[in-house]
């Protein structure tokens, strides 16, 4: 049984430091990026660094709260939890339709709303836990493969239906967990997964041309593979690889010769070669200079002046490392991106101590998690991704992610604290 | 059961190398961007952006027939962004702007409060002079930069009460509306308060780039985030500035009013204040010495008396109480009651016309005892049960009338004047109270109170022969969008149209009749009805008062004036009331003895007022 007087010597010290540190980097960047209007205390309660220090608190109430349950209460209560979010979400969908408004929100009086999107994922994790957590299941088994699938596809298809498209990706995360635990298949799925992001990452940082001789190249390589394995001569491969090069520059002069003004603008808009300054891309050119005005050092704490304007409407909640990266400079992005990358190591490290099943499965869960939040949200601010709104963990504004993912860390810490206790 | 695979304890280094990796690859991004990419420290740092808030020109103001009372002047402002102040040589500011170093500092320190980087107004309304020479050297002082603003101007001078003015906007009103900043000119009164949201327009807002030197490099993204102001609307209003002028002047050196309206539709013709002042006045940056010189002035030359003072109304209420007494069946237009001229009692007669007159010769006679007794028989009338009930029936119907309340249009600052209650009566005389204890409310005195509108707008009423349009100042918009409906409401007095008639006899016969109170204001040509009022008040000699429309086959104007302390009502109200008519009608006047008299006349009020 956990002694509950021995908890603080049992909890896994690094891993907490890392999430007061980067709680600590958010409030601060929310102070900042509200500091538009006149000065202000960051405890006032009118601005938003004073409503998320009241979030910090009550995440940290509850995640001590956590610490003192019995460890055995969310494998249990998992699949109610589930249910409940699932009800959340299904519920939110029905309101949302009836009044016409936003359909991610439960409005709960007195200003507070509660997003169960942000609560769904953590539903999901314990429910996908406990059920791979058993001693029945086997992802080998096609039964267990499709309860698993269902066990996710469903809060995503309602998330998906709130048009919360970003939420809906988080579910994408739990490949992670179905490639840990042996599924067929999910190892090629994922490496495809992060090979098209590459891709995509790799189209944005070189010209685009430079990328379409890449792709001919390797793909002309494939294709002479498989004529080389089919034995047919040299040549044949020489001649598919200069007829594919001769298409890549018919290409590239058609595209910058032959068609219209507009419609090659059209087509550079489509592919996300011009920026769409009044959507979308507005924001994004905007979050990128602020971000690469900051320099090596930055402009210091409360200077920075990209980030103060309303430029970025979401600056405090999404877009809230634009002002990391402008006012902490590339020091700044650094430190936190050190610390995102050390706290997810070290998630999957002590997953990978742990006795029991569960706390595994949820401990890759997790860590898929935080993984997709802070490299959608990350690399919209830079560029890398496209613009989709999910919140930074532990860093943006808003109470529902602060709780849901204190709740989801906290639970974790509370497994693997109690993991000598699992026989 | 589970296959237990030790083998995939090591996919957690793929997954680890995953995270890695593409942790790297944002790291590599990100150096690129922060440290290798000069470009965008470029935007940033040399060009500061600056928010230009666009105004729009506030809506310009007509009087009926198209003359413009109220115009546009550009002024300018001198902006601050406090955050963007470095580095200037503080003195030789102050000297090019004529300031205290401390004002300088002082005034910085109140911007900086209000934002850092939200441009304030550091200082306002500099005249085109001296903007051409401090914008010449403007690019030394970072931070700072001109924004051009617009100030009102009244090319005529008149109706200052009416107009209103604007003034910058204060805390109230920026935590009330988000659409005001620090800074902004609002309506402060008259109708450019009540009509702030349409003349103001909708603010833009222009981006521009500004270098290290201060200097503007152009539009931010093609302005793609410009967004331009839409000027506020135009007002018509039914006031005639040609006869508002010609009042202004019959006014000079009398304190008092005259409220002229228009009856068919109740627009306010004219709305004459005395005493008045200049509406430049209150414009730029004398405002402030010149408002608190208005202000502490003894005549209080602020205060709209056409709606803020209340007067008693004297002889001009005994149409009220002969309209009131006739519809409640009380009495006929035959009805007579004696009159013993000073001798009678309890009220007696100002009057030696001797007899006893009906309805129409005691209006043309102003015969106090009659209108005492049609008030009594009507309070007194048997069908009402007792006193208590009739009086409320009285008071009802001068509810209806208009009187006792607020018509609650676009007039700023209306008072309701008093008509008193039943209530009040039993309270100071403990319930036991009757016909004679409130004798003098049947003839227009004791407690009651009007404002110059309620009485105008009892002429109008009496003009149209039942109704009235609830007076207002509004004409059209410039837009031609449809004025508030409230202001096109006909209201019904619930007083049939015949009992008017009699009532509109007799009021002609004030002008026209061998003993009329107002014959020698007789207007050649033009049939008029009027009826005096020498109203006895606490603060010296009565005041003269007179109310009329004309002409009285199809009145065109209705209007009521009242001259403080001018005694009676013939010797200067009713005289001033027929120029003006005369003068709406016609467009001007013969009998230019009385009007050079009437222009020329100044009451000396050390002597009148107590």
């Amino acid at each position: 049984m956990t002694d509950r007087n021995s908890i603080i010597g049992k909890v896994d010290w690094p891993l907490l430091l890392m999430y007061f540190a980067l709680v600590l980097i958010g409030w601060c960047n929310i102070y900042s990026a509200g500091l538009s209007e006149g000065s202000h205390p960051i405890y006032d309660m009118s601005q938003f660094s004073g409503k998320q220090m009241i979030w910090i608190g009550v995440s940290l109430l509850l995640g001590f709260i956590i610490l003192l349950l019995d460890a055995k209460f969310f494998d249990a209560f998992a699949i109610w939890i589930y249910v409940i979010v699932v009800f959340l979400l299904v519920v939110v969908l029905v309101y949302g339709k009836a009044t016409k408004g936003a359909t991610s929100w439960i409005n709960l009086g007195g200003g507070f709303k509660l997003q169960p999107s942000e609560f769904a994922k953590l539903g999901t994790a314990l429910a996908l836990s406990s059920y791979l957590g058993r001693y029945d299941v086997d992802l080998k088994n096609r039964r267990t493969r499709l309860i698993s699938y269902a066990i996710i596809l469903v809060p995503a298809a309602l998330v998906l239906l709130q048009n919360d498209t970003g939420s809906a990706l988080v579910f994408a995360s739990f490949i992670f967990v179905l490639y840990r635990e042996g599924m067929p298949g999910a190892g090629a799925l994922m490496l495809i997964a992060v090979g098209l992001v590459a891709v995509f990452v790799l189209t944005l940082l070189w010209t685009p041309k430079v990328m379409v001789i890449v792709l001919g190249g390797l793909l002309a390589l494939t294709l002479a593979y498989y004529l080389l394995n089919k034995k047919k001569g040299l040549w044949t491969m020489v001649a598919v690889f200069v007829a594919f090069s001769a298409f890549v520059f018919v290409v590239d002069f058609a595209f910058y010769h032959i068609l219209e003004d507009h419609q090659r603008i059209r087509i550079e808009v489509l592919l996300g070669l011009k920026e769409d300054l009044k959507g979308a891309g507005y924001n994004l050119h905007q979050s990128k200079i602020a971000i690469g005005s900051g320099g090596f050092w930055g402009k210091g704490f409360l200077q920075g002046t990209q980030t103060k304007y309303d430029f970025v409407p979401e600056q405090h909640t999404d877009f809230i490392f634009c002002t990391i990266g402008e006012e902490g400079g590339f020091k700044g992005s650094l430190v936190v991106l050190l610390l995102y990358i050390g706290m997810l190591v070290r998630i999957i490290r002590m997953a990978e101590r742990q006795r029991s099943d569960f706390s595994r499965v949820y401990g890759y869960a997790i860590a898929g998690i935080l993984f997709v939040h802070v490299a959608i949200n990350i690399g919209m601010t830079i560029g890398l991704v496209p613009v989709i709104g999910i919140p930074l963990p532990f860093l943006s504004y808003g109470g529902s992610s602060m709780l849901a993912f204190s709740i989801m860390l906290a639970i974790f810490v509370k497994q693997d604290a109690n993991r000598l206790n699992v026989l | 059961m589970k296959t237990v695979n030790r083998n995939l304890a090591k996919r957690q280094y793929v997954v680890i190398g995953i995270f890695v990796v593409i942790g790297v690859v944002y790291l590599l991004k990100l150096f690129s961007l922060q440290v290798l990419d000069k470009s965008l420290k470029q935007s940033a740092d040399n060009n500061v952006l600056r928010f230009v808030t666009q105004y729009p020109a506030r809506g310009k103001v007509f009087d009926r027939n198209g003359e413009l009372l109220v115009y546009n002047e550009a002024v300018y402002d001198l902006m601050v962004v406090p955050g963007q102040v470095k580095d200037i040589d503080t003195l030789e500011f102050c000297r090019l702007l004529g300031l205290e170093p401390e004002v300088f500092t002082e005034r910085l320190v109140k911007a900086r409060k209000y934002s850092r980087v939200k441009a304030s107004i550091f200082m306002s309304q500099i005249p085109k002079e001296d903007y051409a020479h401090i914008g010449e050297i403007l690019y030394r002082y970072p931070g700072f930069y001109f924004q051009t603003r617009t100030l009102r101007h009244y090319p005529m001078a008149i109706a200052a009460h009416t107009l209103g003015d604007i003034g910058e906007v204060d805390q109230a009103q920026l935590e009330r509306d988000p659409y005001y900043k620090m800074g902004d000119y609002v309506g402060k009164s008259g109708i450019e308060k009540y009509y702030e949201k349409e003349l103001r327009g909708k603010k833009g807002l222009k981006v521009v780039m500004v270098d290290v030197h201060n200097r503007e490099k152009g539009s931010y993204l093609d302005g793609l985030l410009d967004t331009l102001p839409s000027p506020g609307k135009d007002l018509y209003l039914g006031l005639d500035a040609e006869l508002q002028a010609y009042g202004e002047k019959l006014m000079h050196g009398k304190i008092g009013s005259i409220v002229a309206i228009e009856p068919k539709t109740g627009q306010i013709l004219a709305f004459v204040s005395s005493p008045s002042y200049d509406p430049n006045l209150l414009v730029g940056r004398a405002r402030g010495t010149n408002f608190a010189a208005l202000l502490n002035d003894p005549d209080k030359p602020l205060i709209n008396r056409a709606v803020s003072g209340t007067y008693p109304p004297g002889s001009t209420f005994k149409m009220v109480n002969g309209l009131i007494a006739l519809q409640s069946g009380s009495i006929t237009p035959a009805t007579r009651f004696h009159c013993n001229g000073p001798g009678t009692t309890p009220i007696k007669c100002t009057h030696h016309h001797g007899g006893s007159p009906d309805l129409a010769n005691a209006i043309e006679n102003s015969c106090n005892p009659y209108f005492y007794e049609a008030f009594k028989t009507t309070i007194n009338n048997p069908k009402f049960g007792n006193i208590k009930k009739g009086f409320e029936y009285w008071r009802d119907m001068t509810w209806k009338l208009g009187l006792g309340h607020k018509f609650d249009t676009d007039i700023p600052s209306e008072l309701a004047g008093n008509i008193p209650t039943r209530e009040f009566y039993d309270k100071i005389y403990r319930g036991s109270w009757n016909s004679v204890t409130i004798r003098s409310l049947g003839i227009g005195q004791g407690e009651i109170l009007l404002t110059p509108l309620q009485l105008a707008n009892i002429a109008a009423t009496i003009a149209n022969e039942g109704y009235y349009y609830p007076p207002h100042l509004i004409r059209a918009f410039g837009d031609s969008t449809a004025i508030p409906e409230k202001m096109t409401t006909r209201i019904e007095t619930g007083i049939e149209r015949r009992h008017f008639k009699v009532i509109k006899a007799g009021m002609q016969s004030v002008f026209e009749g061998s003993h009329g109170t107002a014959r020698s204001s007789k207007i050649p040509g033009i049939t008029a009805g009027g009826k005096t009022g020498t109203a006895q008040n606490p603060h010296g000699d009565n005041h003269s008062i007179f109310i009329a429309f004309a002409p009285v086959e199809d009145p065109q104007i209705a209007l009521s004036i009242i001259i403080e302390n001018g005694g009676y009502g013939s010797t200067w109200a009713a005289p001033i009331a027929s120029l003006m008519m005369e003068k709406y009608i016609r467009g001007s006047t013969e009998r230019t003895a009385v009007e050079k008299r009437m222009m020329d006349g100044v009451i000396n009020y050390s002597r009148k007022k107590k």
